[in-house]
């Protein structure tokens, strides 16, 4: 971790283990990715000598250097294009998009030329590229700073998508999607960059530093991509979830005394079918959870593969609980999160039934 | 690297190694500012060419700096827009009042009546004057910071802090990030939170009036930080290729967040310069002269007004404040530079110069500023009556499906019913007050 970071980190007095939160996290993957590749390439609107919006890139460009961690215009199809044009040369770039709502002036250079470039080259030209873009609402941003568009780019061939859930996945999964070679999206739940979220907004935020995934290890390690995470085990019910939907189902199940198996999808494309398929074969009941707007969302993808894979295992109709079909609202954001109640009565009424 | 072709351009040793050149500002924090060599040319000094000339002719304008108001205070030159006391008293009023404004949003986002703010501190003229250039129904494309230009057209304050506040008088039914205003009335388009992708819906607008014959011109307004997005320059395409009657406002206030203008291409070459490659007129103003701004806008509407083609103004000023209430910018860029701009402060300027032209004095001044700001306190308890942002929660929760669509189709029927029962489950004594 570089050492404007390493200031931040907050260690625990009481605890030897190196605690992160996701922003030291995120920091410290790009620092071991750049000090071992020399290929790497660290990138975006304000990343460099500021160090990022939200600090994820904060002391790189003074240890890494100006030529491997820099500042760029205000053009998200510039950052994309360009980093495509250097992963045609052999670099590793690591493009930051300041958030997710901001991706889409560099969709064409993401939809149409990096995740095709292999197929159409017979993969003589790749694009290894790893987009970081913080996504996802819960901060009052409006609708401009709040959107979850996954299901844009796992509808997209040839796109990875990663979506982290805690400071140490998020150093293992973004190493492992910087390694990877093919162009991976990945994105950074804003709300939970600080501490996990119960799903209560009018309660004080708990710091990551007080969570078992906050023990970040020093040094290089990878979580592969395509492995879901078990959150906790159960047998009445499978919860299939990712990004900050993982910590508020965690303690709405908790809440409501259900013996709910809950499984961090961690990445979206490629998927951890088997163990999607083993939880819903055991518990006979799913329900899938995300915050991004419900029609065509992912769930929609994990439900038609639920059905296809354990249907006659199960019991219930799938759940889908989600996001509203609106933009974001500003005001109203409260109303619009898939927080406790829509959690738990989807909850009861899968048990019910 | 092994194994090159014949003819590689590796061949030739004596070469120099290619290099990355990443832009770098002169100051960062800590530095001692030292402008002097920012080439301020004197005011009246540049030459003013017809409204209907060819875009070449402006060419020499584009990396010259327009500007009127002299050390002296006094007006020089062809650009003088010759304004009555009057106007310009009614101009200094305008900026009163975004200043009061400015000051008090800003500190109710500290004192967490809302979400976010954002201030236009020493780019008042580049809204206000030219606002006051235009017809009051021709079509404005703002970027986020124009507050300027709805004080100047007359929009009510309160509507501005109902919507900041997302609270029950908003209009806009709390739905967008403070700020983020819209009033067809005053024809200020609904404000966009994505950059540039305002500049070719003017000219799209500004094409539409000219298909029908109109005589209302559209003018766009967008930071130079932002010109590196792909919507300006097909903004740009579109508005000479059709010689469309709009205006291209570009705030070069120097920072785009904690990015320098180098980032945007200001090492190179002015902002206003990117005319030149487009065929459109290009002029480069004193932003912070607020007779500048007011007669290069003139100039520029006048021009569109004729059919003579669109302009491109590039409005040299400088960001006094942090981009918003979410940035800190002494992390980034000299403190000195505020101290050090050499372009002054467009509301002293403007003050000055009604002074030096003894149709004002400092009393008025002191007085006029304290009437800006009693406005302002009394209008935003006004507005608080219609609650604060808070929770939020100020709005019927079925007013979030509204406007997806014109109609409102099956599925979106059925969330609406879900947000309304999960409201009765949450509160079931109703909405705790705010
Ligand atoms: C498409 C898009 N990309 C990135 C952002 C994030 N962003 C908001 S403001 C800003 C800086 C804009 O600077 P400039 O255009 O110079 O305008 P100024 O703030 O100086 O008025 C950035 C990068 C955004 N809003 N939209
Ligand atoms: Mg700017």
């Amino acid at each position: 971790m570089s050492e404007t970071a390493q200031k931040d980190a907050k260690t625990a007095d009481n605890d030897v283990e190196r605690r992160l939160n996701m922003i030291e996290a995120i920091n410290d993957a790009l620092d071991i990715m750049l000090d071992r590749d020399p290929d790497v390439i660290v990138m975006g609107e304000d990343v460099g000598y500021f160090g990022g919006v939200f600090r994820c890139t904060a002391g790189l460009q003074e240890k890494f250097g100006k030529t491997r961690v820099f500042d760029t215009p205000i053009s998200e199809c510039g950052i994309i294009g360009v980093a495509v044009g250097m992963g045609a040369y052999g670099l590793r770039p690591v493009p930051e998009i300041q958030f997710a709502d901001y991706i889409y002036p560099g969709l064409d250079q993401l939809i149409s030329e990096a995740a095709r470039l292999r197929y159409r080259s017979a993969a003589e030209y790749i694009a290894p590229l790893t987009v970081r873009s913080p996504f996802g609402g819960g901060i009052f941003g409006g609708q401009t700073h709040s959107q979850s568009p996954e299901s844009i780019f796992t509808h997209v061939s040839g796109l990875k998508t990663v979506i982290p859930s805690t400071p140490y996945d998020a150093k293992g999964l973004l190493i492992s999607a910087i390694e990877d070679n093919d162009p991976v999206i990945f994105f950074e739940p804003k709300r939970i960059y600080n501490g996990p979220f119960s799903g209560y907004y009018d309660k004080p935020v708990e710091p990551w530093k007080k969570h078992e995934q906050s023990k970040v290890p020093e040094g290089y390690y990878s979580i592969p991509l395509g492995k879901a995470r078990t959150v906790r085990e159960g047998g009445e019910m499978t919860i299939l979830a990712y990004g900050t939907m993982v910590h508020v189902v965690e303690s709405v199940a908790r809440e409501k005394g259900v013996d709910a198996e809950i499984l961090d999808l961690r990445t979206l494309v490629p998927l951890d079918i088997e163990a999607i398929e083993a939880s819903v074969r055991k518990t006979g009941r799913c329900m899938i959870v995300h915050e991004a707007t419900r029609t065509s969302g992912f769930g929609a993808e994990l439900s038609a593969l639920v059905q296809e894979r354990c249907f006659y295992h199960l019991e219930a109709p799938i759940a889908r609980v989600t996001g509203f079909d609106t933009p974001y609202p500003h005001s109203l954001e409260w109303a619009y999160f898939p927080g406790p109640v829509r959690i738990g009565e989807a909850i009861d009424k899968l048990l019910s039934e | 690297m092994a194994d090159r072709p014949d003819n590689s351009a590796f061949d030739g040793s004596n070469k120099p190694q290619l290099a990355l050149h990443v832009p770098e500002p002169k100051y960062r924090p800590g530095d001692t500012v030292d402008f002097t060599d920012l080439n301020v040319p004197p005011a009246g000094e540049q030459a003013r060419p017809d409204e209907t000339c060819d875009p070449k002719e402006t060419a020499p304008l584009c990396h010259d700096l327009v500007r009127v108001l002299g050390d002296d205070d006094k007006a020089h030159g062809p650009w003088d827009p010759k304004l009555s006391p009057d106007v310009l008293r009614t101009m200094l009023g305008h900026f009163a009042t975004v200043r009061a404004f400015d000051e008090r949003m800003f500190r109710g986002q500290r004192q967490g009546k809302t979400s976010f703010y954002m201030k236009c501190t020493g780019e008042e003229a580049t809204s206000v004057s030219a606002a006051m250039a235009l017809a009051s129904d021709d079509m404005v494309f703002p970027s986020y910071r124009q507050q300027g230009v709805l004080i100047a057209r007359g929009y009510p304050l309160i509507e501005m802090i109902n919507q900041i506040y997302s609270n029950k008088g908003d209009k806009l039914k709390g739905r967008q990030l403070p700020i983020m205003y819209s009033s067809r009335e005053h024809s200020f388009f609904s404000i966009s939170g994505n950059l540039a992708t305002q500049t070719p819906q003017a000219v799209g607008w500004a094409m539409a009036s000219a298909i029908k014959g109109d005589s209302r011109i559209a003018a766009t307004w967008l930071g130079e930080g932002s010109t590196a997005e792909g919507d300006f320059h097909s903004a740009c395409t579109f508005a000479a290729v059709y010689n469309a009657p709009v205006i291209l406002n570009v705030i070069n206030n120097q920072w785009a967040i904690s990015s320098f203008s180098g980032f945007a291409g200001a090492e190179r070459t002015t902002f206003a310069a990117r005319a030149l490659g487009y065929g459109l007129a290009g002029l480069r103003v004193d932003g912070n002269d607020p007779l500048a701004v007011y007669a290069s806008q003139k100039w520029a509407a006048d021009r569109a007004r004729a059919n003579a083609g669109p302009t491109l103004i590039e409005y040299f000023t400088y960001r006094a404040e942090g981009h918003s209430t979410s940035d800190d910018p002494s992390g980034y860029r000299s403190a000195q530079e505020r101290e050090e701009w050499p372009l002054g402060d467009p509301v002293m300027r403007l003050k000055r110069h009604l002074i030096a032209l003894g149709e004002w004095d400092e009393d008025r001044q002191a007085e006029m500023d304290e009437n800006a700001a009693t406005h302002v306190k009394q209008t935003t308890k006004e507005a608080e009556k219609n609650g604060i942002l808070g929770h939020g929660l100020h709005h019927p929760f079925r007013t979030m499906f509204e406007d997806v669509f014109e109609e409102l189709p099956w599925h979106l029927k059925e969330q609406a019913e879900q947000a309304v029962h999960e409201r009765e489950v949450k509160f079931p004594e109703g909405l705790p007050n705010r």
